[in-house]
């Protein structure tokens, strides 16, 4: 019998809808054990549809971008009703992604720059989304981004911004095999196409950003470009690295590490060389942000409730 | 009730640990608010131990370390020097007073400091109030 498969996008760019095109034939090969009963991006259905299904009769469903409305949050347990697997896809779903950088800003700041003060929204009447406007109501802007697994039971993960091909055909497999687990335990450093390049201790003076050096085909970190390698999980194949880009991270930690962050931030204190208390102090204050450079994809993990308000 | 803050410590088994004990054994008298926890070297504190102290309900987090120089492992302190940096700047950039995470060199001699330091950083924790970090 075929497999009964839903895809459904919360607050997300699309990216992940079309990563399941990325693995190319093997879609082919895929379509003869599956049905989709579910894909709004792809095919039309419609919410009700949705809703008339039977219980649990859905047996996996993948669920890509974040929970930023109520019709997000809405979906995420009517979906977790219908199927059996419920699969958090991509990054934003399973840990917030760049859209998790807004939990640093509250709802009134996030509308300001979107709808008034971006330099290329044209906004003269100051119009701003409403939740009801005659007899039509639009879904609530949350508070703050959550994960799917802030809102639902989430069965497996399937990480990356968006998923790459060798990442998603494991994981698809492995689920519609009826397993859970997949995907690799080690960081990226492990399958870097710069691997050799690594020298046997790394001693950083300073750090640049990517165009602010000639980059000479070695390690990045090596090089005092900041990767997130180390601290980041393999199964991409380092397809960022092989287009000369230093990895953000977007797979987020292997299993075993918790707090991605704060893995890279260790690492990278004990790779700089040796200098004077002054001169570390320089070499720090040139890393700008903290968030945006250590927790890309995870700042939704690490302020769940919004930035913090210590008082004082 | 007054504000009582909990603060969790990070102790060196060589200098820090040993400087506690000293100030346990000069009979110094500190506030009971601090829960120390020894570990082999400054060096080990992963900032994970620092967000999941925090996460876990910590007012403040103290590390405790070689001076400077004395490191057991000949540069484990060096890292935490770093690593503390790099953690007051991350948690400024959450909204979290970068105070309420303090390094200090405490040799084993020095149960006075020890008692000192701990005094100043509770009743620095105090003024600032409860950590609003908690999960």
């Amino acid at each position: 019998m075929k497999k009964k498969i839903a895809m459904y996008w919360g607050a997300g760019c699309g990216g992940c809808d079309v990563s399941l095109l990325g693995i190319h034939e093997k879609l082919l090969d895929l379509l003869d054990d599956i049905e989709i009963v579910f894909w709004p991006c792809a095919t039309d259905f419609k919410y009700e549809d949705l809703e008339k299904m039977p219980d649990k009769s859905i047996d996996v469903a993948f669920y890509n971008g974040a929970i930023r409305t109520e019709e997000n949050e809405e979906i995420a347990k009517l979906l977790r009703k219908k199927a059996k697997v419920l699969v958090a896809y991509g990054s934003c779903a399973s840990e917030g992604c760049v859209i998790g950088l807004a939990n640093l800003y509250d709802k009134k700041q996030i509308f300001n720059v979107v709808y008034l003060q971006n330099e290329t929204t044209k906004n003269e009447d100051k119009v701003l989304p409403k939740e009801h406007a005659n007899d039509l109501g639009l879904p609530k802007f949350l508070p703050h981004l959550k994960t799917l697994e802030d809102v639902v039971k989430v069965h497996a993960y399937i990480p990356g911004c968006p998923p790459m091909k060798p990442v998603l055909e494991e994981a698809l497999e492995a689920l519609l095999q009826g397993k859970t687990k997949f995907g690799k335990e080690v960081a990226l450093c492990d399958e870097c196409p710069r691997k050799d390049s690594k020298p046997e201790k790394i001693e950083i003076e300073r750090f640049y950003r990517w165009h602010e050096k000639e980059d000479n085909g070695d390690c990045f970190l090596a090089q005092g470009i900041i990767c997130m390698g180390p601290a980041t999980r393999a199964g991409c194949g380092g397809e960022c690295i092989s287009a000369n880009i230093p990895c953000t991270g977007c797979m987020g930690p292997p299993p075993k590490v918790k707090d991605q962050g704060a893995a890279m931030l260790s690492a990278i204190a004990s790779l700089l060389g040796d200098m004077d208390e002054e001169k570390e102090e320089e070499i720090m204050d040139s890393i700008r942000d903290m968030i945006g450079t250590f927790y890309k994809y995870r700042a939704a993990k690490l302020l769940p409730e919004g930035r913090l308000k210590d008082e004082s | 009730m007054s504000f009582e803050p909990k603060i969790v410590a990070f102790l060196c088994n060589w200098c820090a640990y040993a400087g506690a004990d000293m100030a346990g054994t000069s009979r110094l008298k500190y506030p009971a608010n601090v829960v120390p926890i020894k570990v082999m070297c400054s060096g080990r504190v992963d900032p994970e131990f620092i967000i999941d102290a925090f996460e876990k309900g910590a007012d403040g987090v103290f590390i405790g370390g070689c001076h400077p120089g004395d490191c057991h492992y000949v540069n484990g302190n060096y890292r935490t020097r770093r690593r503390v940096k790099m953690m007051k700047k991350l948690l400024e950039e959450m909204g979290i007073n970068p105070k309420r995470l303090r390094l200090e060199w405490v040799s084993a001699t020095e149960g006075q400091k020890f008692a000192r330091v701990i005094e100043e950083f509770v009743n620095e924790i105090k003024e600032l109030g409860p950590s609003p970090w908690r999960k």
